[in-house]
């Protein structure tokens, strides 16, 4: 994951869950580019056809409720989402993302005031969100949370943990 | 220093740390790993490319056929099929499918692996139905569990507790459901973000084990990370009818800290039904009467227990399904299924028109076994209602309790079931 996001902007409201985010029935399935296909569909079926890779998405409290299923942050990642800038995010949701190398932002000023369409820049060493000239620095995260995301996602640090007890 | 809640006492005894001080990060060994057949092929796919070789302990692991079982079609076969060949490879002898199983929450509060003090980790965010029994269950998606599966350990951060005190003893037609759907119109869909929900008070004494697995079933539609009952003689009875030895309950200490106390009194509450498209937007049975409904559905890990079956058996016998409603009532485990064919439930459901399904999650999150088609309503003992929850994005989910869906399935809408009561029954 490269410390500097650069992309477009989709706004979404409060409480995006994540029967919305990936419906269902669709959770047989587990290839990333069969779940991209349905990324957002149960809120937005449009979204799949203007989101683009290295998009941003701003979005309000508790992003990610519901159901714990990490199809709906590798939906996202494979429809291209690179960063989500949200006031507030479910704890499962958050840890998905995290392990699966998605960054999301804690933010609300930013998720508030973050315009639609128009290109936003994320730089997650300082977690600093700027777009058009203004700029934002989102809550900074934990330890532990750093040392995933430096590992590159939750599998090869635990690789490395089971390499340095065996 | 002031005293330790219930979650506080459990995580410490827990860590690896040896102490869990609200807010600080710990590294938690569970008692008992849970995944299914949704969560649980993503989990075996990380653990394998973590390089794991085996799972920390097989006979700590229960893997359960739920959501998609019995398949329904090829790719949900082979799902179940990944996660038969990891309990076969690994030895777990914990693997239910149909027939033998029942839905994950319901079916390992059977196994007699959660008791008072137990810490449940599972890959699905109704894991927190664990505290039910005065354990905490705690769920986390498959990535991380992939890693618990490897190293028998994930670390967290210790929630803050929010104590819920139950007082009174409720009305007739009033049940758990009831008490956590008005706690969470109360709070909101994320009240009790990064928090821990302890209910205690003299109203627990209320609620069977069955009505505080609804309860627990849903905190985490407000947001929390678990939730835990205190301990009484009902859940001791209760571990020892599931063959578990008597362990002293974990309660909490009188100074506590509490992120905050929250009063329910049980005789003041009336049946409640949630309106689509939050679990947080519950409002008193009556107000609703009358919205029509095309569907009920009955069953789920909050409420397809024995309780439930019998509160749908005893609005039903005699009466029928309304004309142009149909309903659906899916017993959570095998064993519930058997007793309620052994007690003559089965017989009274079906003889009043409604569809008896195998144990599943089935049309829950929409996945099979009784899904909404555009424009449809139904009304759900289930969990969640959000868009689309049950079907498709433009149909809509109540959810409510038993007698409140079986009522709304009698009157062809949603009607107080005393008044369904009071209806004639055919002799
Ligand atoms: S019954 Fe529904 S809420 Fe419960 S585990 Fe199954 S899908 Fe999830």
């Amino acid at each position: 994951m490269s410390a500097l996001l650069t992309g477009r902007v989709h706004r979404f409201g409060d409480e995006v869950n994540t029967d919305v985010i990936l419906p269902g029935r669709y959770l047989a399935l587990r290839k990333p580019e069969e779940l991209g296909k349905h990324c957002l569909e149960g809120l937005d079926p449009d979204f799949i056809h203007r989101v683009r890779p290295g998009d941003i998405l701003a979005v309000g409290r508790n992003f990610g409720c519901g159901s714990s299923r990490e199809h709906a942050v590798i939906a996202l990642k494979a429809a291209g989402v690179a960063g989500i800038v949200a006031v507030s995010a479910a704890r499962i949701f958050f840890r998905n993302a995290v392990n699966l190398g998605l960054p999301v932002l804690l933010c609300a000023e930013a998720a508030a005031s973050l315009r639609e369409g128009e290109e936003a820049s994320i730089d997650l060493d300082a977690m600093a969100i700027a777009q058009g000239g203004r700029d934002w620095t989102a809550a900074p995260l934990g330890a532990e949370v750093r040392a995933i995301l430096a590992a590159g996602g939750l599998v090869p640090r635990v690789r490395q943990a089971l390499g340095a007890a065996a | 220093m002031s005293g330790r809640s219930i979650t506080e006492k459990i995580l410490a005894a827990h860590a690896v740390e040896g102490r869990a001080v609200p807010g600080s990060i710990v590294t938690v060994r569970p008692d008992v790993v849970l995944l299914n057949d949704v969560s649980g092929p993503l989990a075996f796919e990380q653990f394998d490319a973590m390089g794991a070789e085996r799972p920390f302990d097989p006979a700590r692991i229960v893997l359960v056929a739920d959501h998609f079982a019995p398949a329904p079609d090829v790719t949900a076969a082979g799902a179940i099929a990944m996660t038969r060949d990891f309990a076969r490879r690994h030895g777990i002898a914990h693997f239910y499918e149909p027939g033998r199983g029942g839905i994950e929450h319901t079916l390992l509060a059977e196994l007699g692996m959660v008791g008072h003090g137990s810490i449940v980790f599972g890959a699905d965010s109704h894991t927190c139905t664990a505290g039910a029994f005065n354990a905490l269950g705690i769920g986390f998606g498959s990535t991380d569990l992939a890693g618990a599966l490897a190293l028998g350990k994930l670390w967290m951060r210790v929630p803050d507790s929010i104590r819920v005190e139950l007082h009174g003893a409720p009305g007739a037609y009033v049940t758990g459901k009831d008490v956590i759907l008005e706690l969470i119109r109360r709070i909101g869909s994320d009240g009790a973000a990064d928090a821990a929900l302890e209910f205690g008070g003299p109203g627990i004494a209320a609620l069977g084990m069955d009505e505080r697995m609804a309860v627990a079933n849903m905190a985490v539609e407000a947001g929390a990370d678990c939730c835990v009952f205190e301990g009484d003689a009902q859940s001791l009875a209760d571990m020892q009818r599931r063959g578990m030895a008597p362990v002293e309950a974990v309660m909490p200490d009188a100074d506590a800290a509490y992120r905050a106390v929250i009063r329910i009194d049980l005789c003041a509450l009336a049946p409640m039904v949630a309106r689509p498209p939050s679990p947080a937007s519950g409002v008193a049975v009556g107000t609703l009467r009358g919205q029509r409904v095309d569907q009920v559905y009955v069953g789920n890990c909050s409420n397809g227990t024995m309780t439930d079956l019998r509160q749908v058996a005893a609005i039903l016998r005699g009466r029928q399904v309304a004309p142009g409603v149909r309903m659906v009532v899916v017993p959570a485990t095998q064993k519930i299924w058997r007793q309620a064919m052994a007690e003559g439930l089965l017989e009274v459901i079906s003889a009043a028109g409604a569809a008896i399904s195998t144990p599943t999650c089935g049309a829950c999150f929409g996945g099979h076994m009784g899904i909404l088609a555009a424009g449809e309503t139904a009304i759900a003992t289930t969990n969640r209602n959000y868009r689309g929850r049950m079907g498709h994005p433009d149909s809509q989910v109540f959810l409510s309790n038993a007698w409140v869906a079986a009522a709304a399935a009698v009157a062809g809408e949603i009607c107080p079931p005393d008044e369904v009561m009071a209806m004639e029954v055919a002799a």
